[in-house]
């Protein structure tokens, strides 16, 4: 039996299908939006039902220069990728770095946070519901930047390396569309967390 | 219970009519004589919430009924008459790619069907969930515990466990009973077939049902969602009694435990070595609460809920190996003297 | 044939040390090996999942029995459901469409083929943690610390303070791997059948298999995670005491069950949805006619997968939810039976006006036709909350599943594997041991399934032990017991019927059945690289146009 076509191809016939390294983070990215939710919800739903101190209203800051440092950092991950489509390497390296900077600092700065509140408050994951649900989903959030961040650092050392050329932007778009996910997950979190749940 | 006249209740009425005379033909061994056979048969209705349930599964099972025997009948002709011939000539039948108005056909009929099943379901479910309570009614706080039943009449200041009194209710001046649902420790759920469907007891998640028997007797049923190790025995006993019986038994309840000189070492006994940490015996200093209350422990007919029946023989195995009855359940054997375990068991046939 | 000196033949191999050849199959990124080692991995976990089932049938065939002790009993019933379900049914639909995906869209692998690899070994590894739960305490006598929750894992007994010990962690870490493998493998499925179709292979004319495993992997996508979430909350509580479950510190025992049923009831319709891609390959190529409404097909397919989003609390209708949440879910779950019943109908539809030929692969189509059409039903009677407040978690709704996972599902694969078998193997299956364990295992299937719905009408709960005498449950738990021979009788023939044909089958060409879609254009088994030369297609059915290219499918495909 033939394995041929069924009919030859007609080279008019033009057959473009989306790039599978977009299609696959895009379902990536609605696997980890149903985990988030699930977290979301929970969150939600134990807001004000927690038996004991200490309670959100006493103990949560808003942290603002988090949030615009590491929304910020989507903007400088745009510029690294265009930057790169257009070739300008070192351009590309310094908007790369920046992002990293910019996700390490939130890093750092959700640490102290939850250095305060831990020593200081006396709040951790097991004292009450509040304290159960605000640590699994700032933390869950926060293990993804740090994934985030390690999948950048890498691609920061291959480009030190001189190893990252135009023809990589395809695949650093993907990357930097799990970055922007984890961007927008942290706008639902930080409304979820500091907003409505205070 | 407010009756709507809406024309899917008329269709209601006149299938549910139909159907109850063909189910009645067609599976007269489930409808009629499960009730000599199964005490716990669905189809054996004794109170108004089963009553409503069984009413509904007619209409159900009427309508699924004719769906099945229609689609079965098409299959089984298409798989006859389509099936290929000896003498076939190899060639293709005619390739049909679809029809719209067939597809259309069969959307539409299932949606109404759909929509009959809801709107009779809907009743039910408005009928037997919040109900009006009558000023007869009887209020019995039912705690779930691995694996026995604790059950509380607030009016009465009584506490029992294992087997349930309730009055029998006279349709034209209903007493009914109903049941608050809480756990002490796991999820279970209070199964009594006959009196109603099933509702679960969560910890932390109060839930409420009631029940208006009509005729009195004694109901069974179980624990029907998995609490662990001795789910399966965590027995149901429901005692239908009449208002006479109910007042008597209710009495005999609120006084404190019986003291029976006779039996002064068994009850030391059961004060001195761990029994009084879990199980309670009012008027007398034990009180328990992780295990079930004893105090008219012979108003009993079964003990370990439902396990064994309350023979001398059984307490006794009971008292020495909880393990041969119920494997698993909370009662640890307490390595009493052969001696001692006459005793204490003595002591507790003499809490009547 | 056409002469490919590159194509791999069992004969290339056999020449080849053993231990090279496992190194291959330990590998392997091919999405054809994959699928095989899916399979098989399934048929092994279906073994054991048998004999855990049977072992509860011995202990429930009469009263008061004591066969086995009520904690091996609980462990029984929690690894039998778990297995079944992950370890089972799951592998058995990656698996077959990890093999035909590819091939019937014409690409040479899946699109991620490492993403597949790792994917599987998750699900393998989780397979292994799973059942290592036997050994991991006490060992086997007395079945050691296998988790014994239930496959469904209800808080609070979860908790540490009512499971402490490992097993339900066995249950939770072995259920949280295995779920990301197969969060990858959709990813993997979904990206392949976007970006990876033949030139002319448009989304309206992939085979109805690829519409049904793309809504089945989008499913698993937005199904898994939550119990993956859930997962990671019960693991909290349990190890670094937090409270999501925790009902004396104010927790919901009631939030878990309904993450476990977002996840819970979209999965009966991932393993259920690659059945209907089955039937609806099957039943057209054994009535010689193409599948009734193609488009009405992937439209219900597809809202199928959409309402069942939205049927979840029909597990929970005993929970005490207001009557407003129970009657939306009692709308929702009737609904979906709509979309359901039309596939039912469009299968009849493909058969009324052709030419069944009964092979073994249509005869498991039939039983599935009429098996789905009943456990369709009694689902439609489970979904009256009131129904189901009698009827629920008794032995009439373990009756209702069993029906649709084993009467269906079940059934369908076996459907597949009779009819794909060829493919996959270059090999005929035996008829006659195909109808024998057809005839075998649908009796010993009625005898149980058929039987076991009355004692659920009599009043018998799920997950009991034993039971006493006296409640008119003996006989039929008998019946029950007796169907288990047969269908251990026939899973056996079942067995010996792969392992007899894929040594001594005749052997099978390319395209044994005369049927109309890619695979059957390559050769059986076909080469690593699927194709010679990637297809070009005009149609839904490219080798019918081959074959009858006087009256081809594109000329009335138009629109549809």
């Amino acid at each position: 039996m033939s394995t041929a076509a069924v009919t030859a191809r007609d080279p008019a016939l033009e057959w473009v299908l989306p790039s599978r390294g977009r299609v696959g983070m895009y379902g990536l990215i609605v696997a980890e939006s149903a985990i988030f939710t699930i977290f979301v919800v929970a969150y939600l739903f134990y807001v004000g039902k927690s038996q004991t101190g200490p309670l959100p209203g006493d103990v949560l800051h808003v942290p603002v220069v988090l949030t615009i440092c590491l929304l910020s950092s989507s903007v400088t991950i745009h510029r690294a990728v265009t930057a790169l489509l257009r070739s300008r390497t070192s351009a590309f390296v310094l908007w790369w770095a920046a992002t990293i900077a910019l996700g390490a600092f939130f890093l750092l700065g959700t640490a102290r946070e939850w250095r305060h509140l831990i020593y200081d408050e006396g709040l951790t994951i097991r004292t009450n519901l509040f304290g159960t649900t605000y640590y699994s989903l700032v933390g869950l959030h926060a293990f993804h930047v740090t994934v985030g961040l390690l999948g950048l650092a890498i691609v920061l050392l291959l480009a030190l390396g001189r190893r990252v050329r135009r023809e990589h932007s395809e695949r650093l778009e993907v990357l930097s569309m799990y970055w922007h996910f984890v961007d927008a997950v942290w706008v639902v979190v930080f409304t979820v967390v500091y907003v409505i749940g205070r | 219970m407010q009756s709507k006249h809406t024309a899917a209740d008329l269709a209601e009425h006149v299938a549910s009519f139909a159907s109850t005379v063909l189910v009645c033909q067609m599976i007269p061994w489930v409808a009629s004589a499960t009730e000599p056979l199964s005490p716990t048969s669905i189809f054996a209705p004794a109170s108004t919430p089963a009553d409503a349930i069984f009413e509904l599964s007619l209409f159900v099972l009427a309508v699924t009924g004719v769906i099945f025997v229609t689609v079965f009948g098409l299959l089984v002709y298409a798989v006859v008459r389509f099936r290929r011939k000896q003498h076939d000539d190899g060639s293709e039948p005619p390739q049909v790619y679809g029809s719209n108005q067939v597809e259309l056909a069969w959307t539409v009929i299932p949606v109404l069907i759909v929509l009959a099943l809801f709107l009779a379901s809907a009743r039910v479910i408005a009928s037997i969930q919040h109900p009006a309570k009558p000023a007869g009614a009887l209020d019995v706080v039912v705690i779930g515990h691995q694996y026995w039943w604790e059950y509380r009449y607030p009016d009465y200041g009584v506490v029992t466990a294992n087997e349930l009194h309730v009055p029998v209710s006279d349709p034209t001046h209903p007493t009914p009973t109903f049941l608050t649902l809480l756990s002490a420790d796991t999820d279970h759920s209070f199964w009594v077939p006959r009196l109603a469907g099933k509702t679960d007891l969560i910890p932390n998640h109060p839930n409420s049902m009631w029940i208006d028997p009509h005729e009195t007797g004694l109901y069974l049923g179980q624990c029907a969602q998995y609490c662990g190790t001795q789910h399966g025995l965590m027995l149901l006993r429901v005692y239908v009694d009449s208002r006479e019986d109910f007042d008597r038994w209710i009495e005999a309840q609120r006084r404190p435990a019986q003291v029976d000189g006779a039996v002064a070492r068994g009850r030391q006994i059961f004060e001195a070595t761990a029994c009084v940490n879990c199980h309670a015996v009012s008027g007398v200093g034990a009180d328990g609460r992780f295990g079930p209350d004893l105090t008219h422990f012979m108003s009993r007919d079964t003990i370990a809920s439902g396990a064994a029946r309350n023979t001398p023989e059984n307490l006794r195995l009971w008292l020495r190996n909880p393990d041969a009855i119920k494997p698993g359940s909370g009662m640890p054997a307490m390595q009493l003297s052969a001696e001692d375990v006459d005793a204490v068991a003595n002591y507790l046939e003499s809490l009547r | 044939m056409s002469t490919t000196p590159i194509a791999w033949t069992g004969s290339d191999s056999a020449q080849r040390p053993l231990v090279e050849r496992l190194h291959d199959w330990v590998t392997t990124v091919d999405h054809k090996r994959l699928g095989v080692l899916y399979i098989v991995f399934a048929l092994i976990c279906l073994v054991i999942g048998g004999i855990e089932a049977a072992i509860m049938r011995i202990q429930l065939i009469a009263p008061s029995n004591d066969f086995v002790s009520p904690q091996v009993f609980n462990r029984m019933f929690t690894m039998h459901g778990t297995t079944m379900i992950f370890f089972v049914a799951m592998p058995l639909v990656f698996g077959f469409a990890n093999y035909l995906v590819p091939l019937m869209i014409g690409a040479r692998d899946m699109a991620f083929p490492r993403l597949n690899a790792f994917s599987f070994w998750l699900t393998a590894f989780g397979g292994l943690l799973l059942h290592f739960s036997f050994l991991g305490g006490s060992g086997l006598y007395g079945a050691g610390t296998a988790p014994d929750v239930g496959w469904f894992a209800y808080a609070p007994l979860t908790a540490k303070t009512f499971s402490p010990g490992h097993s339900t962690d066995y249950w939770t870490l072995s259920l949280l791997v295995s779920g990301f493998g197969s969060i990858g493998t959709a990813i993997n499925l979904v990206t392949t059948i976007v970006c990876m179709r033949c030139p002319g292979m448009t989304l309206g004319r992939m085979p109805l298999f690829a519409w049904l495993s793309l809504t089945m992997a989008g499913l698993v996508i937005l199904a898994v995670s939550p119990l993956s979430a859930a997962q990671i909350m019960l693991l909290v509580d349990r190890y670094l005491g937090g409270h999501f479950f925790d009902t004396q510190a104010g927790g919901s025992a009631v939030l878990w069950m309904h993450f476990f049923w977002v996840f819970g009831h979209p999965e009966v319709y991932v393993l259920v949805i690659p059945a209907f891609a089955y039937a609806s390959e099957i039943i057209p190529v054994f009535s010689r006619k193409l599948i009734f409404g193609y488009a009405v097909m992937v439209a219900a397919t597809v809202c199928i997968g959409f309402i069942s989003m939205s049927v979840w609390a029909h597990h929970m209708f005993t929970v005490g939810m207001s009557p407003a949440a129970n009657g939306f879910f009692v709308l929702s779950t009737m609904a979906i039976a709509v979309p359901t019943g039309i596939k039912i109908f469009n299968w009849l539809a493909t058969m009324w006006g052709g030419k069944i030929q009964f092979r073994t692969p249509m005869l498991f189509c039939i039983a599935f036709l009429f098996q789905f059409l009943i456990g369709g039903l009694t689902g439609v009677m489970l979904a009256s909350a009131p129904l189901d407040w009698q009827l629920g978690s008794s032995y009439f709704l373990v009756a209702h599943f069993h029906y649709v996972i084993v009467g269906a599902i079940l059934f369908a694969a076996f459907a597949a594997f009779y009819y794909w078998f060829p493919k996959f193997s270059g090999r005929m299956c035996s008829e006659a041991l195909g109808r024998l364990h057809f005839w075998l295992f649908l009796i010993g299937f009625h005898l149980t399934f058929d039987c076991m719905h009355v004692p659920g009408i009599l009043g018998m709960p799920r997950r009991i032990y034993t039971y006493e005498p006296g409640r008119g449950w003996d006989t039929w738990n008998l019946l029950v017991t007796i169907g288990v021979v047969f269908q251990a009788l026939g899973t056996l023939v079942f067995v010996a019927n792969l392992v007899w044909s894929y040594l001594k089958g005749d052997p099978a060409g390319s395209d044994p059945w005369d049927a109309w879609t890619l695979e059957w254009s390559t050769d059986s088994p076909p080469p690593a690289y699927n194709f010679a030369v990637l297809p070009v297609v005009r149609s839904r059915r490219p080798l019918w146009d081959l074959k009858h290219p006087e009256d081809p499918d594109w000329k009335y495909e138009g629109e549809g």
